[in-house]
């Protein structure tokens, strides 16, 4: 998801001057933003190498970290806004990490590829896993392990006790709200605890 | 282009209140610049040295070769910290054997060598004398300081110590204190100094000998412990000293007192090369300043609150096979940095290499320092 038109979408839900923590921040450049147009401050975190390279060049805040192995270097409710921006689909313990980011920010945003979005489901009903541009992988070498649904993820947070403030989808950077399930080819949640 | 260094030294007639209660006067201390202070004095960098290092930080002395410093991959001209932009400052810690007052020099207080008598230094008390240098070279506050190791450990003590002096503290395979198992280290290599019958309670200076033996030991443990079994096996393997002509393994010596493998013979020429130049007293002090440096300790062993008083940003680097100073401990100073809302970011580098690659060179490593201390040029002015 870099493209601008969606990071700008998601730029739009955080509050100007929120302390952010940016969970898989890749490069950066969502943080930058937020910095530079919203007065927000905060933390990327990132595992990759040249990830923590690019932001450290940005001069956004990094800190190298493995997000399977959870967020007990922060502390609870230290964060207005903690993202989850193409993150959750990648992680290992995703319900885990759910829980963890409404327990360190206030108000948790999660962006995640929708499986359910009409393309993708055409193609199942072909017989093959999707490949499209939003997920532009093989079956055998994609980085998301954890292949959900808009709908999926409003039963996970139920079922985790989190609150959904408001959820919707987004597709070509305009806000999804009729059917998002169906028609949006990224869902966004934002919860609290 | 190599960079030629020149070595200085300070002298400090007024006594330095040191942590124990006692005081240093009339002592000096050793340094090299690299680079030009800019008008304003506002791109110093004040490099803190570890255990066995020095003032020499960077570049060579004229006609000698080989005589790069303990940082030279680091620090010079288009490097890392790039001593075209900033000005480098190294310092000899008091109590150190490369030129800085040390055990091995006249107390003036008896008229006597030091020796054993030598105050106890601790990581603050060397921030103190390394601030007192900055005074007389007029230097008020700092771009960066940085370290490695026990000098990871005094750039974090500077941050505590005078936050209005530091703009950035670089942190580099350090710790916020160090564990038993590292004091254990520490005292398996003490005794084995102090227990040499020719360290002589210290004094050793008068009676014309070196307690070689301890220093060796001393140094042999610490070796081991700035490495990685894996970078260990893959240098020496279980490879015999003896190799046979058509590069084969040699048979056993069946000898238990002669070096029979490859780690063995490396290690004693560790321990001899070691011996030749350092001080026992030197290793005793500076161990010691290691075991001492807690800053959580008066704060009930709450480092958050500790570290409250830090207002500079931070760049903090670990190695994930540095056992020594493990990224744990590094994690620990990011938490607590956290906690009290300060600019921090934190590389944790996949180098096999253990302790002993905070001094290599490894790309993402470098990469990232480098790109820190651009943004630090950019706040200074040219």
């Amino acid at each position: 998801m870099s493209d601008h038109t969606t990071m700008h979408a998601i730029a739009k839900l955080v509050p100007e001057g929120a302390r952010v923590l940016d969970l898989g921040c890749g490069d950066g450049a969502l943080l930058a933003h937020l910095q530079n147009t919203r007065g927000c401050t905060g933390y990327g975190v990132e595992i990759a190498d040249a990830n923590v390279l690019a932001c450290v060049k940005r001069g956004v805040n990094v800190i190298q970290l493995n997000l399977d192995e959870g967020l007990s270097m922060f502390a609870d409710a230290s964060f207005d806004v903690v993202l989850q921006i193409d993150t959750l689909q990648h992680l290992r313990n995703a319900e885990v990490m759910l829980r963890e980011t409404v327990r360190v920010g206030r108000v948790g945003i999660v962006a995640f590829p929708n499986f359910a979005h009409w393309p993708n489901r055409l193609s199942v009903l072909k017989g093959r896993m999707p490949v499209t541009r939003r997920l532009p992988y093989q079956w055998y070498d994609t980085p998301n392990i954890r292949v959900g649904t808009h709908a999926d993820l409003a039963v996970l947070a139920l079922r985790s006790g989190l609150k959904v403030l408001d959820s919707f989808g987004l597709q070509e950077g305009r806000t999804v709200r009729f059917a998002p399930n169906l028609l949006a080819g990224t869902s966004v949640y934002r919860l609290s605890r | 282009m190599k960079m030629f260094s020149i070595p200085q030294s300070m002298h400090f007639a007024a006594a330095l209140p040191l942590q124990s209660g006692e005081a240093l006067r009339d002592y000096s201390l050793s340094f090299e610049t690299y680079g030009r202070l800019n008008a304003d004095k506002s791109n110093a960098v004040l490099i803190c040295h570890a255990l066995n290092a020095s003032h020499h930080v960077a570049g060579v002395y004229e006609g000698q070769d080989k005589s790069e410093g303990w940082w030279d991959n680091m620090i010079g001209p288009g490097k890392s910290l790039d001593t075209n932009k900033f000005f480098v400052i190294g310092v000899n810690n008091l109590g150190s054997c490369f030129g800085s007052t040390g055990p091995m020099h006249i107390n003036p207080d008896s008229g006597r060598v030091y020796g054993v008598d030598f105050p106890v230094v601790t990581v603050e008390d060397w921030v103190n004398a390394q601030a007192r240098l900055l005074d007389a070279l007029g230097i008020e506050v700092l771009a960066a300081v940085m370290g490695g190791s026990l000098g990871g450990m005094q750039a974090l003590s500077w941050a505590l110590q005078y936050p209005n002096r530091v703009r950035h503290a670089v942190v580099v395979a350090s710790a916020p204190n160090l564990t038993a198992e590292n004091i254990a280290f520490n005292e398996v290599a003490r005794r084995a100094i102090t227990t040499d019958p020719d360290f002589h309670g210290g004094h050793f200076y008068e009676h014309g000998t070196v307690p070689k033996r301890g220093l060796r030991i001393a140094r042999m443990i610490g070796h081991i412990t700035y490495l990685s079994d894996d970078v260990m096996n893959e240098k020496f393997g279980r490879h015999l000293r003896a190799a046979s002509h058509d590069g084969n393994q040699g048979a056993y010596l069946y000898s238990t007192l002669e070096a029979e493998f490859q780690i063995e013979s490396y290690l004693r020429y560790q321990g001899d090369k070691f011996a030749e130049y350092f001080d026992a007293n030197t290793y005793l002090l500076i161990t010691r300043a290691l075991d001492y440096f807690d800053p959580a300790r008066t704060y009930g062993g709450d480092l958050s609150h500790a570290l409250a008083r830090a207002t500079c940003k931070f760049l903090l680097v670990s190695f994930t096979t540095d056992w020594r100073f493990s990224p744990k401990r590094s994690r620990e100073i990011v938490k607590a940095l956290l906690d009290n809302k300060r600019d921090v970011s934190y590389a944790e580098i996949d180098a096999p290499h253990g302790h002993d690659a905070f001094l290599l060179d490894d790309p993402r490593y470098m990469g990232v320092v480098s790109s820190y201390f651009d943004s630090v040029a950019k706040e200074v002015t040219a």
